[in-house]
């Protein structure tokens, strides 16, 4: 039997257009990758073999014309803060235990309306609060690279998932790094779009400002075939944008390293790890035999993104987890007195440690007298960052930095100080904060067999170009293999 | 006490909630409608569900911004919805969606006609954009929340607090919620909440230009009610101020029961409801073009419907105002008129006949029991000579009193006219056989007993002869 779990998203696609494998077979093979696997990782929360293997079947009567779909027969893990309609949705929060989705997001509906099989609901840090998947509810989420050290987070499940081959593509979301930081610490591709390029509908909402869905895949031309299928306007988001959707994956090979400057910023490479900055380097100096050409830019203003973004997301964060109060869906504390009670204790024993410091967080910088010192003065410096990438993208098409200072580290390793975790983010918080499309790519291992993220940062909307470098990129490097 | 309250002044300032007529809610597609069965007009946005998201109906926009043209008032290209955090069962998203730094439109104003036949101008401070919460209703087994409310449009219209009486109050009230009517931006209706007032009251001493303290009134659901809280709250502010004791900023209720206004909270600290901007909506862009275009399409106002009733109905100034008070009255006026195409009796019935017993009862024009049609269909049964004006009142009352058809009970009570000559000639010469004495002296000259003669006939068919014809013939008869 062929590994079918060891194909790429466009193997498949190909596959089944030459009618070497069915949908079935390549469902079951999810589905078997999955039962060896999960138990050991925990990357998926919910799996749903008969429905998985109705659909497949389905698509199986009309494999003629799978090339008319573009994600035909793919099967595809969703993260458990997106909403598909009857699977659980608990964003790995206990205040979401044994929710029920009523409805299916955008990004879903679009997936599926292209053929994409769902095969699970990824596990997640508690309301995507989190770098290493250790704030789940349901427990930790492993690194398929070892077993011993964490995914990165929050969308870790998403990205074990596909590093262990239990699917080629999932769907996560991105606030301040959750995609692009998993999928360096997995070795995978990992895209968090310009803000509005997707839609937010049925994401549960984290920092409404800050969130995009985005996939992780095993290659580029996955992701851009992907990012195509998720992209465009949701009149039920009125923060997406009408901007025309680019076929992504068609347009890879349009433009060479040689057409392309590269901004690097020196500052931004000060206590990286050692391996890390020896693989980007390698990267840069690969580049620029291929044509590209490198310039040093300055982002002096990024140095506040981790303050800006922990006043912005949980202020947002603050009023988005309101809902979440016991009355109408979800936990609900067993005894309480009155109203008062039941808000208390449902949200009290309802959400983690995590959540609550950032509820608390955001609550105290939104509060009265405090507005315009905290949220208000974060926004302002929140423009200046932007403004910064602005004057760099005058120089630069892309702006080039590894996606996190290190490795994936272990667990535990650094759940007892939030500070040493908020760091791992540090290359991530800024892109979110301006708005922009950010790619992270594998740039090689470090000594300790970890893959290691190279980040592509790109003006806003200019995802093709983002791709096309990252295209080039891979072409050199080669497609990272599975653990 | 009359003399007390001289020696103070009332501050008065007022905060209207008016639900928008759209079709759908604020910011889902869920209908807007009253009265439906509980939790059916909802969806994943209205109820708060994970991952949903707003988005602006734009007819809500457009009644609202009619509201601000009609009002007079400045509005923004670019305003910011803000979420209002709090805690309640009926607010299921635990934020209510709301304009607060950046309302759509500020700075407008409304005259209003005081009963000393002055009029004055009350400023509008600023209307802004909100959704309605949901309803908790209480049942046998405990409290559940109803949400098809949730999410309802509304304007909430802040007036400065430029009225001191609560006449002031009143008619800047009954004036506000006319042109609502008027230009269809809220249907008005009071008991079912889609147009609720809440009062600020301070009082100082004359001549004092500091604001005393201010007591809320919340939720008074008609404008009579309206009037009497802001009476009580003002007698019992300044009964507090005459004993030497400090008003408390409070909250208070109408207890239309007891007369009088109740204590619902202490205001002892400001809730801190930290608004943000809704990171989920963009500012709200009302370009010129939109507001043109809205301006364009208004329904008429009461001071043009005013102006085209004396035209077209040559109806006097006095006329035209107590039949254009409300949409309602001069939807009716205009009915009765189609009906029976005599504006001035229509006027004259309308506003005296109807109106009066409307008010006898305290009745709304909108549940008046005789309809437009019925009444239009009297009035034709007077021109026409089938009854005289004097039987009519009767007819209308027994309307009034049983929401019959005037024809059934004419035919009934056997009230039609008699304008047959014979029959009244008949009855003539009965009346001067009957009283010999009468018509010697008549005969004689002492003519003022004509009207003896008339009356007797009148008596003779209770009412029913054709006035003009009994006195033709009465006078022909005698003299012949």
């Amino acid at each position: 039997m062929m590994e079918f779990n060891q194909l790429d998203m466009r193997s498949l696609l190909e596959g089944y257009q030459k009618k070497q494998f069915t949908v079935t077979e390549v469902v079951q093979a999810s589905l078997k990758a999955i039962d060896l696997k999960n138990p050991k990782l925990n990357a998926l929360l919910e799996v749903n073999a008969e429905k998985a293997l109705t659909r497949a079947r389905a698509l199986d009567a009309d494999i003629s014309k799978a090339s008319e779909k573009k994600l035909f027969g793919v099967p595809i893990a969703i993260k458990d803060n997106i909403l598909v309609k009857d699977w659980q949705c608990t964003a790995g929060s206990k205040i979401l235990e044994g929710y029920r989705a009523p409805y299916t997001a955008t990004t879903v509906q679009r997936l599926e309306a292209e053929g994409a099989v769902i095969i699970g609901k990824a596990n997640c840090d508690e309301f995507a609060m989190g770098s290493s998947n250790e704030t789940s509810h349901y427990g930790s989420c492993r690194n398929p690279w070892d077993l011993e050290r964490v995914p990165g987070g929050s969308s870790g499940g998403s990205a074990a998932a596909v590093a262990a081959g239990m699917c080629p593509a999932s769907l996560g979301t991105d606030t301040g790094g959750s995609i692009r930081q998993p999928a360096s610490l997995c070795g995978l591709v990992g895209l968090k779009p310009s803000y509005g390029r997707v839609s937010r509908y049925g994401v549960v909402s984290y920092a409404s400002s800050l969130d995009q869905v985005g996939p992780f895949s095993r290659t580029v031309w996955d992701c851009a075939r992907l990012l195509e299928v998720l992209s465009g306007a949701d009149k039920k988001d009125a923060t997406t944008s009408h901007l025309e959707v680019p076929p992504y994956a068609a347009r890879l090979q349009e433009s060479s390293l040689s057409q392309v400057t590269l901004g690097v910023a020196p500052q931004w490479l000060q206590g990286v790890d050692a391996d890390v900055k020896e693989a980007f380097d390698r990267s840069i100096e690969q580049m620029k035999k291929e044509g590209a050409k490198i310039v040093e830019i300055d982002l002096p203003r990024t140095r506040y993104s981790l303050s800006v973004y922990y006043l912005i997301a949980p202020s947002e964060a603050s009023s988005n987890l309101a809902r979440y109060d016991g009355v109408h869906y979800g936990f609900r504390a067993k005894e309480f007195k009155d109203s008062e009670q039941l808000y208390n204790r449902s949200r009290g024993q309802g959400f983690g440690k995590e959540v609550k410091l950032r509820i608390m967080l955001g609550t105290y910088a939104l509060s009265a007298g405090y507005y315009d010192a905290f949220y208000l003065k974060a926004n302002q410096v929140r423009r200046l960052i932007q403004q910064d990438f602005e004057a760099a993208f005058q120089k630069c098409d892309a702006v080039l930095v590894p996606t996190s200072p290190s490795t994936a580290f272990k667990l535990g390793e650094k759940t007892d100080d939030p500070l040493k975790m908020y760091l791992s983010d540090i290359f991530t918080l800024p892109v979110n904060l301006a708005g922009l499309p950010g790619v992270s790519v594998p740039c090689g291992l470090d000594k300790k067999n970890l893959p290691i993220g190279l980040q592509l940062i790109g003006r806003p909307f200019e995802e093709l170009k983002l791709l096309q470098i990252a295209q080039a990129h891979e072409k050199i490097q080669g497609v990272l293999r599975l653990p | 006490m009359s003399t007390l309250r001289d020696t103070y002044e009332a501050v008065i300032g007022l905060e209207v909630h008016a639900q928008l007529m759209t079709k759908s809610k604020m910011f889902c597609s869920c209908p807007n409608e009253f009265g439906a069965k509980i939790n059916t007009n909802v969806c994943p946005v209205c109820t708060g569900q994970p991952g949903s998201l707003p988005t602006v109906n734009r007819n809500a926009i457009e009644l609202g911004v009619r509201a601000a043209i009609a009002l007079n008032c400045q509005i923004r290209d670019e305003s910011i919805f803000a979420r209002k955090n709090y805690f309640y069962p009926d607010l299921p998203k635990g934020y209510q969606i709301s304009q607060y730094e950046k309302p759509f439109c500020e700075h407008g104003k409304l005259t209003v006609k005081l009963k000393s036949g002055e009029e004055k101008q009350i400023g509008i401070t600023r209307i802004h954009f909100e959704e309605d919460a949901g309803k908790n209703v209480h049942a046998a087994f405990g409290t559940v929340v109803n949400l098809n409310r949730a999410g309802v449009p509304l304007i909430e219209i802040v007036s400065e607090p430029d009225m001191r009486t609560s006449h002031e109050a009143g008619q800047y009230l009954r004036a506000l919620h006319s042109i609502l009517r008027y230009g269809d931006i809220c249907d008005g209706n009071m008991e079912q909440g889609n147009f609720r007032c809440d009062a600020n009251i301070s009082v100082r001493k004359r001549g004092e230009t500091k604001f005393g303290t201010k007591v809320e009134l919340k939720n008074i659901n008609s404008f009579r009610f309206v009037e009497k809280a802001i009476d009580h709250e003002i007698d019992r502010q300044i009964d507090l101020v005459e004993k030497g004791e400090t008003i408390k900023q409070q909250t208070r209720t109408w207890n239309s029961g007891k007369n009088i206004t109740e204590l619902m909270r202490e205001k002892e600290s400001a809730h801190d409801y930290r608004y943000f901007p809704d990171p989920d909506l963009s500012p709200l862009r009302i370009t010129k073009s939109w507001q043109d275009k809205v301006r364009g399409a208004m329904p008429e106002m009461p001071e043009q419907v005013r102006q085209r009733f004396q035209k077209d109905y040559n109806l006097s100034d006095y006329d035209a105002g107590v039949l254009t008070a409300s949409k309602e009255l001069a939807l009716y006026y205009q009915e009765t008129v189609k009906i029976c195409s005599n504006p001035k009796a229509s006027a004259n019935w309308v506003a005296n006949e109807l109106l009066g017993r409307l008010n006898a009862e305290g009745k709304e024009v909108y549940d008046s029991p005789v309809s437009a049609m019925q009444l239009g269909d009297l009035i034709g049964r007077i021109d026409q000579g089938e009854i005289s004006g004097k039987i009519a009142k009767t007819v209308f009352e027994e309307m009034f009193a049983t929401r019959k058809n005037p024809a059934d009970i004419i035919k009934a009570k056997g009230l039609v006219q008699i304008s047959d000559t014979g029959a009244i000639e008949t009855v003539i010469d009965k009346v001067i056989a009957a009283n010999p004495a009468q018509y010697a002296d008549y005969k004689a000259g002492k003519v003022k007993l004509f009207a003896f003669f008339v009356g007797q006939v009148m008596k003779e068919t209770r009412g029913q002869a054709n006035p003009g014809i009994v006195n033709d013939l009465v006078k022909k008869k005698l003299d012949s």
